[in-house]
């Protein structure tokens, strides 16, 4: 949507003026009262967030993380093409409002389109009237942890895209020992909203405990596999009816991207969109990833393959992570080839929790809920490859999507990305 | 005011001193990294604790300040 367009659509910035120059802007407690959320799956209080930076009394700066390296999702991408001046909006509302004189933009080099259509907006947007901040482009790299947040200031730091270990959160020291501000992309493009309709307005969608509305990526056997805007707390079916239904049984759903957990395909019929409903299948939302798996495929080999992807994104820092999940993998990978020791399935619940909790980050922490809640419900299948090896399904197309490999010069998907069907 | 251990997991390199030095809070995983709770140090370990913080080669073990128990 051109600058034009999402002036006539939106209107014009709402600057919510301060009531003195060390009073609070009323912009905070307007998302406080809203209830928003981070979307980028920790699902942090936005409102806490703006606090913390806006206490400080040092100049800030606000990073808008649109780099989103979860491979299954591309609501930022399609977010920061399709709409990128309601995000830019939420950028400099979120400045105004914890005292920011610049908002750094940083999407991910693997997806193009999203890059140049914010490029082309910050442009567009040099002919408006004074904004609070200063924008600047920056891009991060295509590993899984890049967009991690302490990765992503060390890399805008010049450093390595790596997490740190750092006792100091970066509402006091981030990006150039400035207090920093990182949001999602979505978080903030709802923050645009709320600044412009009020708490009340948001909280007409979703549920007491989780308001709003949410940008949630669905892939699988559905007719129109892709972007949703859904109400918090919504029946999973509608989602699925939105998506032309689906084309082939589903064996199970994965809620919540690679560090997320499976729900039997019995139960869809029943699951709401709500972490409050998802916990008690052991899921969230997190960042809003749905990946429905048919009937036809093999679990068994699919697991294998994304644990043995996951392990590799380990930067290889903590000795847990980088010894641990290549190990979870190599056992995973032994029991779908039938290849496994005498109590393998034991050994990845050992190793799952072993590495939980023992990072810098939180990776060895997702790729244990993933390993772990597959061998749950897969453990029928996990069984019959333990003990007959590879199955017919086993050589089939895979289906739970991952970035293709990088030096694979590949047909242009949708920005690199290897196809869902 | 009660302290606690705290491990950087990036600078750790698996010395294990740590072990030797604190039996009591610190075992080892089979790749010889650390296993250690955050629950506050009773007053009998404290020199103990103190100790094996001061043997790690990579200073990754460090005491800090438990948060207050309300």
């Amino acid at each position: 949507m051109s600058l034009e367009d999402h002036l006539a659509v939106h209107g014009p910035l709402p600057l919510v003026p301060r009531r003195g120059r060390r009073a609070e802007s009323p912009l905070i407690g307007r998302v406080e009262r809203a209830g928003l959320r981070g979307r980028g799956g920790g699902g942090f209080p936005l409102a806490r967030k703006l606090r913390a930076v806006a206490r400080s009394r040092r100049r800030s700066v606000v990073v808008i993380n649109a780099a989103e390296r979860e491979p299954a999702s591309l609501k930022d991408k399609t977010l920061a093409s399709k709409l990128p001046h309601l995000l830019l909006d939420g950028g400099q509302l979120a400045a105004e409002a914890v005292g920011a004189d610049e908002v750094i933009v940083c999407t991910c080099d693997s997806a193009p389109a999203g890059a140049e259509s914010l490029a082309a907006a910050v442009e567009e947007r040099r002919q408006l009237a004074a904004e609070p901040a200063a924008m600047h482009l920056a891009s991060a790299p295509n590993d899984y942890l890049a967009g991690q947040e302490s990765a992503l200031v060390n890399h805008l730091n010049g450093g390595r895209a790596i997490p740190t270990f750092t006792p100091t959160m970066i509402f006091e020291q981030g990006v150039r020992r400035r207090p920093t501000l990182m949001s999602n992309a979505e978080t903030l493009a709802h923050l645009a909203l709320i600044a412009r309709h009020g708490s009340r307005w948001f909280r007409e969608l979703g549920t007491p405990a989780q308001p709003g509305s949410a940008l949630l990526t669905l892939w699988g056997p559905l007719e129109n596999p892709g972007v949703y805007e859904v109400e918090n707390g919504a029946p999973l079916t509608s989602l699925i009816d939105a998506a032309g239904g689906t084309t082939a049984p589903v064996r199970a759903a994965l809620v919540g991207g690679y560090a997320g957990a499976w729900i039997a395909g019995e139960f869809l019929h029943g699951v709401a969109l709500s972490d409050e409903h998802l916990a008690a299948h052991g899921a969230s939302l997190g960042a809003g990833v749905l990946v429905l798996l048919s009937d036809s495929a093999c679990p068994v080999a699919e697991t294998a393959r994304v644990t043995r992807w996951l392990a590799k994104q380990s930067a290889g820092q903590c000795g847990p992570c980088a010894n641990g999940l290549p190990a979870l993998a190599q056992t995973i990978a032994e029991l779908a080839a039938g290849s496994a020791q005498p109590q393998a399935a034991q050994r990845v619940e050992r190793l799952g929790s072993l590495v939980a909790g023992r990072g810098a980050c939180g990776h060895p922490d997702g790729t244990a809920t993933f390993a772990l809640s597959a061998l749950d419900e897969f453990a029928a299948e996990f069984a019959d490859h333990a003990r007959h090896g590879p199955c017919d399904a086993c050589t089939r197309p895979a289906e739970l999507p991952l970035p293709l490999p990088a030096r694979v010069p590949a047909a242009r998907g949708p920005a690199g990305y290897a196809s869902v069907r | 005011m009660s302290q606690r251990l705290r491990l950087n997991p990036i600078a750790c390199e698996a010395h294990g001193m740590c072990a030797e030095l604190l039996p009591e809070r610190i075992t080892l995983d089979e790749w010889g990294y650390p296993l250690l709770d955050d629950e506050p140090l009773p007053r009998s370990l404290l020199d103990h604790a103190r100790r094996a913080a001061q043997a790690c080669p990579t200073l990754a073990l460090r005491l800090e300040r438990a948060p207050e128990t309300s």
